[in-house]
Formats: structure tokens, C-alpha cells, sequence
């Protein structure tokens, strides 16, 4: 049997590309800057890991902005996210401030969730972005579970749970889908497929490796979309959230798209062969999309520059910001274990004792991880 | 003031939290249709309807973790897993998420959840059904562990529970559904998270308990109490927090202690309640402090080596005496 390459399936998912003369000029401009943003925010970001500026894990949407920026613009200030750790091109396209969640990174109490997360646990009640999830599959019953207190309450909207490929391996998937489906829950279930949980192929992991068919157990409809394509993404995602929202019905989305960089930051990306990495990398998405934008006459390359350099500039301001935040206040350490205060609860003492620049010295923050992680 | 079960206490404060609040919704396997694997949801699907009372499938990840996101939107979910042997297939949800969200997102969300659960063994359900994972769980920052003992605490605690803004894992016991207590039928009382309660007062030694254990704690101390021995019982009733000063206070009245927990002895409650009492009464101590437990083997199916592993009166007991034959001021 012939092997079908990922990026052959890419293409036979590939709806038609769509005629941009129909569309508004300033929503076309709108997306592409999106796509800059997180592109140099995404880039910028590993570059300040790699500086010490950002710790633990970080993982990058490089690659992904398509998907992300057509999802976004298909949904509603009432909808509710719920994403994995590769989330932070999610929460800048939903419209948080750039600097907030840099300063997150940072791990300063002026990030989206006060330097408590970092870069996998984002989060901002505001735009109804329910969080960045570090376990694999762990949102997804959140997820489901948010979206039945939408029917209970009886209230309109959807809610999208964004994940890897690898996350429909999980059992927490297949319980998820079967609720789902069982009590008709307003949902999309959105798998960013890029080829790879970590460094193993969806074939590998998979014994249905067309993931959208994977909901068939539960009567789930599913179905693909080049994730490299704004507008693909978007029609996709419009039509499945109408059919969430109206007939309260869970869908599949899954979305190819090709991850630029490795698994994380420091992962250096042994089990990609060259030339899949440098046939991926030649589709990329925000260079298809400048080149439509530049033939439909939508955009000028003065335009795309002043784009460019606007970006640069909103980026730079948010490393700035981040980096003169102040730290969390020590003293807070406590705050936020409980909503609902309780009595005897271990640690208030010692925390209100602590002089202000009181630093642990601590082998364990200078610990290198190992590459791959 | 009415005498009502443990079982009754339970029912009647979910059915009140029904009428009370229409964001509380029940969930769990067989609670409506079947009226409960241990009645304690009797009548309740009837009442309310299936939108308030919601039969799950077999599905523990899936229904917690799903309880937990709608938490996160405002209802109030009290769901029951059957037995806390099947806990393990959710604890991803209520370790890595429940007890998380709030301080990992800065504050920004909240968990209202209630799981209810029965803990430890009886009648001979072997192995798999009759653990004690109560402590798994207080070890968690950000859950609330409560196990209150009688049905006037198990009613006062379940209304706060439901109504606290915190994921809590409330511990039943099966052997517990059937006993009997003073309940105010008409009082919407609620009692505090966090605090322990002398149930009895004493002045030779302090029994620390909680749960299926306090009832047989406060049964030897009746029996000792007759042998001239004055036994002081602290009932935890909250895990997490732990109630530290009032196992302190009563250690440094009556000098001595023993803790009492169903669950294996290894890492236990009573390892926790023993370190506090060392660390901070420990020029109170006339005698070593005493631990009774279950014994560290799979609970076994016959009756005689099921009896022999999980602990009771006599084990009790005999730690007392220890405690006090090792003790300078005990005359027999």
C-alpha cells in the first residue's frame, strides 16, 4: 500500500480555496495581522526562554496561526475556549492583551493569571478563555462539562476544546465524546492534527489515524480541514458552532497543520526528517495568506510592512512590559487556594512572616531539562 | 429535635440544597432510576426531575471532570461516586484540575463541587472494595476533605459543602449509613469546614478520630469509663484543613494520644495527627503517641482474615492501655 504523505491528506481535506472578492477588506487585514502576532509573539517567546526569561515548558503555535486565527473568527464573545498547553496564539486571537500574557510567562503578578500558570496555564475569565490544561486530555472533560452548564442554564453559546492529535488516544476523550453525544452538548472538539504527540507519528499512536473519524463509536460527526487555510478554518468552524449552537450537537474538527519547531522550546527535533520539515515549512500559512491577500488586491506591500513593523513594535512593548512587572508578592504565596476562606489552613503564619526580598536558594529552578521534555 | 440516620441526614439535606439553589444538580451512576446503590438519593430523581438528578453512565473521569467544567459556569454539582475504590479513575480530574483552577488561573475561576464518596470496607467486599483513599486526597492542596461521624455533623457539614465555593471530597462509610443520631429537623444549621469537635470530654488520654471510627471510639471510652478510665475523643471531622490546635489543646490536657484510622497504617491520617502532636506538644507527652489501623494487606475475602485486618474496640483498647501503662502517672 502506497503511503499516503500528511501533506497529500493535508491537500484532499484542502476545501477549495475560497474567492477572497467577496470578503471585507478590513476582516482579511484583521486576520493577517492576528497571524503576524502570534507568529512574532510565538517567536519572540522562545527566543526570552531561551534567555532565562521564561521557565518550565514552552510551547510554541508556530506553524499553527491559520487554524487558530479562522477559529477564532468564527466565534461568538458568548462562546467559552478550553485549550491544551499550546496555547498561547489562542488567548492573543481572542483578543487579550499581548503584554498580559507575556508578563504570564514571565511569571509576573501582572499576568493573565497573576504568575501562578505560566506559559501552559493561561487564562482569562474576561474573554471566556477557561484555560491553557497541561495533561494531556485533561481539558477535555472540562470542556464537556462547561458546555453542559451552557443547556442547563439554558443559555446560548458553544464551547470549543482545542487539542493535540495524541489527545484522542486518552480515555478521557472517549468518555468526553460519549457524554457528549449522549446528553447533546453545544460543543467542537478541535483537533490541531500537526503529524506528532511529541516525536510520535499519529500512525504510530493511532489505530484510526483519520481522527475525525474517531467519533464514529459515538455518532459524532466529524470532519477535516487544512489548518493552513484562514478561511477554510473559519467556513469550517462557522458552520459546525451554527450546528452546536442551533441543534446543540457535538462535531469533530480536525485541523492539519505543520509545527515549525519542535514539541517544545528545547525540543531539538531528531525524529523529522529534513525534507518533511522543509516541504512543511514552504507551506507556510501566513506567506499563503499575504500572497492571496496580495493578488486579490487586499493588501499592498506598503501595507504588509507597516503590518510587519506594527507587530514588531506591539511585541517589543510586551516584553517590556513583562519585564518591568513586579514578581508576586511573596506574602500572597497563600492567596487563591480557597474561594471560600477556611479555618486552620496550613501555611498562613509562616507566609505572613517572610520579609519581602526573602529568596530560597533552590538547586531546583537551576536544574536544566532534558531536551525532548 | 428528631432522631434521623445517617443515611436520612443525607437525603434530607440534598433534597433541601435542591429546593434552595436550582444550580445544585446531582450526578453519578444509579443515583436516580435505581434510587441509589445505598439509597441515599431515595426519592430524590421523583422530587426533582432528571435535570436536577442525573443518572451518569460508567464514566468516572468523564462525569467528574464534566461536573468540574460545569462548576466552573456557576452550577453547583454534588456528585456521588459509588464507592471511593472507583475515585482512582477520576483523581486526574479532581488532583490535577479541581484542585487547581483557582490558584493556578490567579483567581479567576472557582470549583463549587461536591464529590460524596463512602470510604473503607465492610461485609467482606474483599480487595478492591474496601479502601480508604480519604488521605490521598487531604494531602492535596486546594481540596476541602471532610468525614463527619454522626448525622447531625453529616448534615451541617453536606449544606456547607454545597453552598462552599471549593471542590470537597465528603467521606461517608457504609457502615455508618445505618446509625442513628439527634438531628434538628427544622434548624438550617451548617457547621464549619476546618474544625475538629470533642465528642467526648476526658482526662487520661486523647482518642483522635474520625468517621466510622469515632462511634467506636466514643463506644470504648464508655467501656473504659467504667474501668476508672477517662478518655478524651477528638473527632476531626475536617481532613483538610486538619483541626491542629484542637488535637493540640486536648493532648495537653490529658498528656496522652491515640489515633484511629480504618485506612493502612503506612502514611496515613494518624501519621499526620502523631508529627503535629510531636511538634507541638511534645514537653506535654507523658507516653509515646499510639496508632491502631488496618493492617497493609489487600483486604483479604474470608471472614476471619477480613475481621483480623481492619481495626476495631479491642485494638483500640489495648493501645490505650499501652499508652497508659507507659505513662508515669497511671496507677492501675
Amino acid at each position: 500500500m502506497a503511503k499516503i504523505t500528511r501533506a497529500q491528506k493535508a491537500d484532499s481535506a484542502k476545501e477549495k480555496r475560497l474567492d477572497l472578492a467577496g470578503e471585507d477588506t478590513d476582516l482579511l487585514r484583521g486576520y493577517y495581522y492576528q497571524m503576524l502576532l502570534i507568529r512574532r509573539f510565538e517567536e519572540r517567546a522562545g527566543e526570552m526562554y531561551t534567555k532565562a526569561k521564561i521557565g518550565g515548558y514552552c510551547h510554541l503555535n508556530l506553524g499553527e496561526e491559520a487554524t487558530i486565527v479562522g477559529l477564532m473568527a468564527a466565534l461568538e464573545s458568548r462562546d467559552y475556549i478550553f485549550t491544551n498547553y499550546r496555547e498561547h496564539g489562542y488567548i492573543l486571537a481572542r483578543g487579550v492583551a499581548p503584554r498580559l500574557i507575556m508578563a504570564e510567562l514571565f511569571g509576573k503578578e501582572t499576568g493573565v493569571s497573576r504568575g501562578r500558570g505560566g506559559s501552559m496555564h493561561l487564562f482569562d475569565s474576561s474573554t471566556h478563555f477557561m484555560g491553557g490544561y497541561a495533561i494531556v486530555g485533561g481539558q477535555l472533560p472540562l470542556a464537556t462539562g462547561a458546555a453542559y452548564a451552557l443547556k442547563y442554564q439554558d443559555r446560548k453559546g458553544i464551547v470549543v476544546c482545542q487539542m493535540g492529535d495524541a489527545t484522542t488516544n486518552i480515555g478521557a476523550w472517549h468518555e468526553s465524546l460519549n457524554l457528549a453525544a449522549l446528553w447533546k452538548l453545544p460543543m467542537i472538539y478541535l483537533i490541531v492534527n500537526n503529524g506528532y504527540g511529541m516525536g510520535t507519528a499519529v500512525a504510530e499512536g493511532a489505530a484510526e489515524p483519520d481522527l475525525y473519524k474517531r467519533g464514529c463509536a459515538f455518532r459524532i460527526h466529524g470532519e477535516q480541514v487544512d489548518g493552513r487555510d484562514v478561511l477554510a478554518v473559519r467556513e469550517a468552524a462557522l458552520r459546525l458552532r451554527k450546528r452546536a449552537e442551533a441543534e446543540r450537537e457535538p462535531a469533530i474538527l480536525e485541523a492539519f497543520s505543520f509545527r515549525f519547531r519542535g514539541h517544545s522550546v528545547i525540543d531539538a527535533d531528531r525524529y523529522r526528517d529534513a525534507e518533511e520539515i522543509k516541504q512543511g515549512r514552504a507551506a507556510d500559512p501566513i506567506t499563503l495568506f499575504s500572497q492571496q491577500l496580495l493578488e486579490a488586491q487586499a493588501v499592498d506591500n506598503t501595507w504588509l510592512k507597516e503590518t510587519a513593523a506594527q507587530v514588531e513594535r506591539e511585541v517589543q512593548e510586551a516584553i517590556d512590559f513583562a519585564d518591568q512587572s513586579p514578581a508576586p508578592k511573596l506574602e500572597a504565596l497563600y492567596d487563591h487556594i480557597y474561594a471560600t476562606p477556611v479555618s486552620n489552613m496550613p501555611g498562613q503564619v509562616e507566609a505572613a512572616g517572610w520579609p519581602n526580598n526573602y529568596q530560597k536558594e533552590d538547586s531546583y529552578v537551576h536544574y536544566v531539562l532534558p531536551p525532548g521534555a | 429535635m428528631s432522631i434521623m440516620s445517617y443515611r436520612q441526614a443525607l437525603n434530607h439535606t440534598l433534597s433541601e440544597e435542591l429546593a434552595r439553589d436550582p444550580n445544585v444538580v446531582l450526578m453519578g451512576e444509579e443515583i436516580g432510576k435505581f434510587q441509589g446503590s445505598y439509597r441515599i438519593t431515595e426519592g430524590l430523581l421523583d422530587e426533582f426531575g432528571h435535570k436536577r438528578v442525573v443518572d451518569t453512565p460508567i464514566s468516572e473521569e468523564g462525569f467528574v471532570g464534566l461536573a468540574t467544567g460545569a462548576a466552573m459556569l456557576g452550577l453547583r454539582p454534588v456528585v456521588e461516586i459509588m464507592t471511593i475504590n472507583f475515585i482512582l479513575l477520576a483523581i486526574d480530574q479532581i488532583v490535577n484540575h479541581a484542585a487547581k483552577i483557582h490558584y493556578m488561573f490567579g483567581g479567576q475561576a472557582k470549583v463549587p463541587l461536591v464529590i460524596r464518596t463512602p470510604s473503607g470496607g465492610v461485609g467482606q467486599l474483599a480487595a478492591t472494595h474496601s479502601q480508604n483513599f480519604e488521605n490521598w486526597f487531604a494531602y492535596c492542596p486546594g481540596l476541602k476533605v471532610i468525614a463527619p461521624a454522626t448525622p447531625y455533623d453529616a448534615r451541617g457539614l453536606l449544606r456547607t459543602a454545597i453552598r462552599d465555593d471549593d471542590p470537597v471530597i465528603f467521606i461517608e462509610s457504609l457502615s455508618l449509613y445505618d446509625t442513628k443520631g439527634d438531628v434538628p429537623e427544622d434548624d438550617p444549621y451548617t457547621l464549619p469546614i476546618g474544625l475538629a469537635e470533642v465528642k467526648r470530654q476526658g482526662s487520661d488520654v486523647t482518642v483522635v478520630a474520625y468517621s466510622r471510627m469515632t462511634p467506636i471510639a466514643l463506644q470504648v471510652a464508655q467501656l473504659l469509663d467504667k474501668e476508672g478510665i477517662s478518655v478524651e475523643v477528638v473527632d476531626l471531622r475536617s481532613l483538610r484543613p486538619l483541626d491542629r490546635p484542637a488535637i493540640i489543646n486536648s493532648v495537653k490536657k490529658t498528656n496522652r494520644a491515640v489515633v484511629i484510622e480504618e485506612g493502612w497504617q503506612s502514611y496515613g491520617i494518624g501519621a499526620e495527627v502523631a508529627a503535629t502532636i510531636q511538634n507541638e506538644a511534645f514537653d506535654y507527652l507523658d507516653a509515646p503517641v499510639q496508632r491502631v489501623a488496618g493492617l497493609e494487606v489487600p483486604l483479604p475475602y474470608a471472614l476471619n482474615l477480613s475481621q483480623a485486618s481492619k481495626p476495631g474496640a479491642q485494638d483500640l483498647k489495648n493501645a490505650i492501655y499501652r499508652t497508659l501503662e507507659g505513662g508515669k502517672r497511671w496507677q492501675k
